[in-house]
């Protein structure tokens, strides 16, 4: 690593004044993913500035829409029993990040940021209606729904000198359940192979409304509109849910690297999707299902 | 570029120069002397550099030293109370929860910071609270051993 200069804000204005025109500068929250990316080559700029002090960026507010300041981490997302009950995808997502470690200095923020498509929390906030705030000296807060804000991997839409100060996911209607499925090889540590988001809302027994996204099969995280038709109008039946998987291996545009190849990805993105939107209609119904619903196993496995 | 600082580790305050981009791992072993922490793969999977911050597990490798300044750090050596073992420690012993040794000390944080969060866990809790921490030796089972014997011990 080079010769870094080190700033601690404690307000964000004052981070906004370090960070300046955003140029030879980062912003650190955890670290995790940046320490780990400054190992792996892509060096640290010349100035970082630490955000963890910043007191106000900390609070978790589910009192109506559901707004988490950037420095909430995946053990508050877990813990917090809102989260869990309203917008249960983000916790079944923040529940398998990394370890308990991991879970403890990671944030909503920095994973929001560092745009991997295969972030854990990516998904779910999509099918979630999520918006990010983004906040500059010079042009106060803009908001930014976040399959906006995502343009590929490691990149996104903010512009530079302009800092993440929240994410805002809208309240529920009545009747709606979602979920977060991951395909891994391990249980912790792990990074998805591929995974699904799902959000359904039902009248009756019929899904009125669905959106799906997906994880790891594309240069940022994705819708699947062919998903979302398949469920939209049915009970969630079995063969609406062939339907979501087909649909989704449809607009899955994967890639071969060292985790999968593109065809495995693309043939088990319609599995991971079917079980997604399983869970999130049963969720809809009020069944009870565990969070994280990873790993999950259809009918008659005891889950 | 040096930055002075202070590090409050094991309850004693310790003045060190560390560059900006400086590790907590490096700074707790190099600068502070303590090298109960151990460096294992440096790429925050393994958890051999396992230490708490604010009572918290983080993996010192990918956590800069000077975000944990102003904050307390307890490190593998302030498990112990001076030539007293902790009963984690001691149990670990007990039932043969250390082989090589390597990934003990990050072992030891999970488990101390799992105990002070979770006085009485299951079994299942106790493996999910250490799948931060990989042991090549063990299979793992002596160590889940150990941590429900201590918790008992301790209850």
């Amino acid at each position: 690593m080079g010769d870094v200069a080190f700033h601690t804000a404690t307000t964000v204005d004052e981070a906004l004044s370090l960070v300046g025109d955003g140029s030879n500068v980062k912003v650190v929250a955890g670290g995790s993913d940046l320490i780990v990316q400054a190992r792996g080559g892509r060096e640290l700029p010349g100035n970082v500035v630490a955000i963890h002090r910043i007191e106000a960026l900390r609070s978790l507010d589910a009192s109506g829409d559901l707004t988490l300041g950037a420095l909430v981490t995946h053990a508050d997302i877990v813990a917090s029993d809102a989260i869990r009950s309203t917008w249960t995808a983000l916790a079944d997502a923040s529940a398998i990040v990394g370890s308990h470690a991991t879970r403890n200095v990671g944030t909503i923020g920095g994973n929001v940021m560092n745009a991997s498509p295969a972030m854990e929390t990516g998904a779910p906030l999509i099918v979630l209606d999520a918006s990010a705030t983004l906040r500059s000296a010079a042009g106060g807060d803009r908001t930014v729904p976040v399959e906006e804000l995502w343009t590929g991997p490691g990149k996104t839409s903010a512009k530079p000198g302009e800092l993440l100060v929240d994410v805002v996911v809208p309240s529920l209607p009545a009747h709606s359940g979602s979920a977060y499925v991951r395909l891994e090889y391990r249980r912790a540590m792990e990074i998805a192979i591929v995974g699904a988001a799902a959000s359904v809302t039902l009248d009756g027994d019929t899904v009125t409304a669905a959106r799906v996204a997906l994880t790891a099969v594309g240069p940022t995280l994705l819708r699947s509109p062919a998903a979302e038709a398949a469920v939209i109008g049915t009970t969630g039946d079995d063969a609406a849910l062939e339907a979501v998987a087909t649909g989704a291996s449809a607009d899955a545009t994967p890639i071969s690297d060292l985790r999968a190849n593109e065809d495995y990805r693309r043939a088990m993105i319609g599995v991971i999707a079917k079980r997604a939107v399983s869970v999130a209609v049963r969720r809809a119904r009020g069944e009870e299902f565990p969070i994280p619903a990873t790993p999950v196993f259809m009918e008659g496995s005891g889950r | 570029m040096k930055h002075a600082a202070t590090l409050n580790v094991n309850g004693m305050a310790y003045p060190v120069e560390l560059e900006g981009d400086a590790t907590l791992l490096n700074a707790i072993r190099e600068d502070i002397g303590l090298t109960g922490t151990k460096t294992g793969c440096d790429d925050c999977e393994c958890g051999a550099c396992m230490v708490m911050v604010d009572g918290r597990p983080v993996n010192s490798c990918t956590y800069l030293a000077l975000q944990a300044e102003g904050s307390e750090i307890t490190t593998v050596e302030g498990l112990a109370d001076g030539e007293d073992l902790s009963a984690m420690q001691s149990a670990f012993l007990d039932k043969g929860g250390v082989q090589c040794g390597y990934c003990t000390p990050g072992m030891l944080v999970s488990a101390h910071a799992l105990l002070r969060r979770n006085p009485d866990p299951s079994e299942e809790e106790v493996r999910i609270a250490l799948s931060g921490n990989l042991c090549r030796c063990t299979g793992y089972a002596k160590i889940a051993e150990a941590v429900m014997a201590a918790a008992k011990a301790t209850a």
